[in-house]
């Protein structure tokens, strides 16, 4: 006689305490400190901080190490907690041009006002997996001389933004002020309208997952959608102050610092009869050290704002729905896995539907009839 | 123009005029059509027939003008009617029949599915019923019938310009706006093509505007012409006569222009 | 790091209050799907936030909770949903059909009558009937304000032409209060006819997609169809192995290698009070 299986709740409760046993590992190993992670995976933490939308560092450390390393689900996790917290404000938009440096460079410039600075990047490093324990082996990083402390720069144009140099000499025109600030909609609050507006677009994209944006703008540059090859005007990886002005205070104060890479990529514009040949930007800011992701972002920034009239099906990488619909991986991430819930009840009704459609196939096979 | 004491026209178009900033689409356009009319807009390309065709169908935003059509909900300015009043006309009252079948068709959809849409969405349920008007349509168009469900990529182009017509004319609508029905076709699928759309003419009496480089087209199946030149109407008359007599110069170079046999 | 103690319910009442505001608007007007500003859950996209969150909007302690998926009060979903609200908001929570005050639903509605007070909150996965004919939101935004419902017709005429029927199984399509189509979330197409003229409310989420819909009470929902092709229900030769019911929408479960086949009442609790009711 069969009986319905019961028991889920157990089972649910078994299969938590397994993934927290699993996620530990054998107690004979230390556990990882939260500690190790934020100053030995830091790039892991920026990724999650970027993808969750949240700049806490610590949160994004401790949902690492929660996630046992799935960046995707402790992006999942920062996004849950940004949800409880309590917003007070907005701030006012973080000056770039004062970013205190730590890395800076530009492809379409050989030299720039300020100089090209290298600063800690894996580009120069040749990728041999390091299976010494030597923590100076010649193939690896340079020595370590602890934190890297960032460049102090004077900020009377001794870094001056190539965006702006190029908007002073004429070549760039200077945007429509889309400054994100007191009035701008937050796409947090909000659901996404289509077409959407640039700042909507850029906040979309900020915390969008990376494979897919980096995918994305590849497919670009490979001709579905560019028909001509960018330049990185500038790219930019340092501190910035956040300032904020509460309402019971009445005047500026700073709250504190963060790390974000900008990345401004130019591409040519001939022109046309009615307007002036000169040149487009594109334009990425993230969280933390995300250069690829900054990148890839400015790429999209530019093909995403020819396609506000005309959807082109052909490339997706120009559409706006395409691109913004799909790159948010808490969604994706979801949606896709949730084909793994229960769904059999609605196979069911498939199953007799089919069934129904075979019967009906079979006896037309037998009498063909007209119809 | 309709003197006292005579019907409203079907269409009155009033000084319509399109501007793409400082590029002129069409320029202070006025003409009128009556029931059962069919009036051909010739030019070459570039002349803006086609832009002053999608201004009339309320496909494109008019720039200046009216365009006052006759339809069930009274004698109304299209371009200062409320959307949802406008979409719900067009979709019952007017027809459309694109250069392109592409665009005026839904490729993915069968022939019968395609000239039914217009049924449904105007609220008939009755499949079987929504089936014998496709097919009374098929034949109409000298499609053959057994192929109500076949999709229309498989048609050929002389096909799908046919049925075009078979799902915009399906709703009994009260004008149909042709733009370039024969372009990109072979000439004997033309003649076929022609051969079906006069018998439609004289068999409904439909009011048609029809958008055409090819002036025998205009000829065949027009009882008046617009000449149209850079944006603007430089003659106008009876068919025969333009085309037979023409006085303005640049419609004289269009006539010359056509290769006799 | 700080502790956290969450509000009732985990949302905090701005959020609740958004939530709430946008359905009242969906109760104003009866299937049109209203855009809300969704929150991130801590329960995945695809896996309830929707309903999870139109669910901790309207709890209030004196609530009675009643969580199902496929039917039944105890699959892994239905479990976690519970215990998410158990953790957060203290409710009282029940398997008791009638005795609930609210109900949240995966993919069916009880088979036990709903009485006038019940509030049903749904998952829903893809709130939009014509996205698969229709992709891009623009445009459906469009069909839907100027009720140019011709495509979809087009569909189930074309599944007719091709199979003899409509070949819809789930998440089939209806028209409430005679104006909006609406997706009634993946329930069987069994379920629609629950939904015509109901005592209860019944309130539809779309967290991912951020959207929500309603059918308030004694509200017209009818599924689409041809005259000549009218809607049917999905039928089974076999009655319930358990209870014995031949009304009930039926799982399907196979119990050896052979492919030996037993059929089940879906809704559980419905099967459990039948089957006493019967003497089994």
């Amino acid at each position: 006689m069969y009986v319905a299986v019961k028991g889920g709740e157990t089972a649910v409760n078994n299969s938590r305490e397994l993934v927290a046993k699993t996620r530990r590992g054998p107690e004979t190993i230390p556990e990882i400190t939260p500690e190790q992670i934020e100053n030995q995976l830091g790039l892991a933490v920026d990724r999650v901080m970027a993808e969750g939308a949240l700049y806490d560092r610590k949160a994004a450390v401790r949902a690492i190490r929660q996630s046992q390393g799935d960046l995707v689900e402790a992006g999942f996790l920062v996004r849950a907690f940004r949800t409880t917290l309590k917003r007070f404000g907005n701030s006012k938009p973080v000056n770039t041009e004062k970013m205190k440096v730590l890395r800076r460079i530009s492809g379409a410039f050989k030299d720039i006002p300020g100089g090209q600075i290298l600063g800690p990047t894996y580009d120069y490093t040749h990728r041999l997996i390091d299976f010494e324990d030597e923590p100076d082996h010649p193939q690896s990083l340079p020595e370590d001389q602890g934190t890297i402390e960032p460049m102090v720069t004077e900020y009377e144009a001794s870094m001056p933004r190539v965006l702006d140099l190029l908007i002073q000499q004429g070549l760039m025109n200077p945007g429509s002020g889309e400054l994100i600030g007191e009035k701008t909609e937050d796409l947090t609050r909000q659901p996404l309208k289509l077409p959407a507006k640039r700042n909507i677009r850029l906040q979309a994209l900020a915390r969008g997952d990376e494979g897919f944006l980096l995918g994305s703008a590849y497919s670009l540059q490979r001709g579905f959608g560019l028909d001509r090859h960018p330049f990185l005007g500038e790219l930019r990886v340092g501190y910035v102050e956040v300032m904020v002005t509460p309402p019971e205070l009445g005047f500026e104060i700073k709250v504190g610092e963060i790390k974000v890479t900008e990345c401004f990529m130019i591409s040519r514009n001939n022109g046309t009869r009615q307007s002036l040949p000169g040149f487009e930007n594109g334009y990425g800011l993230v969280f933390g050290q995300n250069e690829r992701k900054a990148m890839s972002i400015s790429l999209l920034d530019r093909s995403l704002q020819n396609s506000e009239k005309d959807d082109d099906g052909k490339y997706p990488a120009r559409s706006q729905e395409f691109i913004l619909s799909h790159s948010d991986n808490v969604e994706s991430s979801g949606f896709v896995q949730h084909l793994k819930l229960p769904h059999y009840v609605d196979f069911q009704s498939e199953l007799v539907s089919i069934r129904n459609l075979r019967k009906k196939y079979r006896k037309n096979r037998k009498n063909p009839e007209n119809r | 123009m309709t003197g006292p004491g005579q019907e409203m026209p079907l269409l009155r178009v009033m000084n319509l005029s399109k501007f793409y900033g400082k590029t002129v689409g069409c320029h202070e356009i006025s003409f009128e059509l009556g029931k059962g009319e069919v009036i051909g807009i010739v030019g070459e390309s570039g002349s803006g027939k086609s832009t002053l065709l999608e201004c009339i169908a309320g496909r494109l935003g008019a720039t200046n003008g009216s365009v006052f059509f006759n339809s069930s909900h009274g004698f109304l300015d299209l371009c200062r009617t409320d959307e949802v009043l406008l979409r719900k006309i067009i979709r019952s009252e007017t027809g459309f029949v694109t250069q392109n079948s592409v665009d005026g068709l839904r490729m993915t959809i069968s022939a019968g599915g395609n000239i039914g849409e217009r049924l449904m969405a105007n609220g008939m349920r009755h499949y079987g019923q929504i089936r014998k008007i496709a097919r009374q349509w098929l034949e109409t168009v000298e499609i053959d019938v057994k192929r109500m469900d076949d999709l229309p990529s498989t048609f050929s182009g002389g096909m799908q310009q046919r049925l075009q017509i078979a799902a915009n004319l399906v709703t009994d609508p009260r004008i149909i706006l042709m733009d370039e029905p024969t372009s990109g076709l072979d000439v004997s699928v033309q003649a076929r093509l022609m051969d079906v759309l006069r018998k439609l003419v004289a068999g409904l009496n439909l009011s048609m505007i029809l958008v055409t480089h090819d002036l025998a087209v205009a000829r065949l199946l027009s009882h008046r012409l617009y000449v149209m030149k850079d944006g603007r109407i430089v003659e106008s008359g009876l068919s025969d006569q333009i085309l037979d007599d023409p006085r303005e110069p640049y419609t004289q170079l269009l006539v010359s222009s056509i290769l006799k046999p | 790091m700080m502790s956290h103690t969450y509000n009732f319910a985990y949302l905090d009442e701005q959020s609740k209050k958004m939530i709430r505001r946008s359905i009242l608007k969906a109760i104003a007007v009866p299937g049109f799907q209203v855009p809300f500003g969704g929150r991130e859950m801590p329960l995945p996209y695809g896996w309830g936030t929707g309903g999870i969150q139109l669910t901790a909007a309207l709890l209030g302690q004196a609530d009675v909770l009643k969580v199902i998926d496929q039917g039944s009060d105890d699959t892994v979903n239905a479990v976690s949903i519970k215990d998410f609200f158990r953790k957060t908001a203290r409710v009282r929570t029940t398997e008791n059909t009638p005795e609930a005050t609210l109900i949240q639903t995966r993919h069916r509605i009880p088979e036990t009558p709903l009485k006038e007070g019940q509030i049903m909150v749904y998952q829903v996965p893809i709130p939009e009937p014509l996205q698969f004919i229709e992709p891009r939101r623009p445009e459906t935004l469009k069909m839907h304000a100027f009720e140019e419902y011709g495509v979809m017709y087009v569909k189930l005429y074309e599944d007719i032409s091709k199979h003899g029927r409509i070949v819809t199984a789930f998440d089939y399509p209806a028209l409430v209060h005679g104006r909006y189509i609406m997706s009634p979330s993946p329930i069987p197409k069994f379920d629609n006819p629950k939904l015509h003229q109901s005592p209860a409310l019944h309130l539809f989420g779309a967290g991912r997609e951020k959207r929500i819909y309603a059918v308030p009470p004694y509200t017209d929902v009818v599924s689409l169809d041809f005259e000549d092709y009218p809607f049917e229900q999905e039928t089974w030769e076999q009655s319930c192995a358990i209870c014995g019911s031949s009304v009930s929408f039926l799982d399907e479960i196979i119990t050896d290698d052979k492919g030996s086949r037993l059929f089940v009442c879906s809704d559980t609790e419905y099967c459990r009070n039948n089957g006493k009711k019967e003497g089994l």
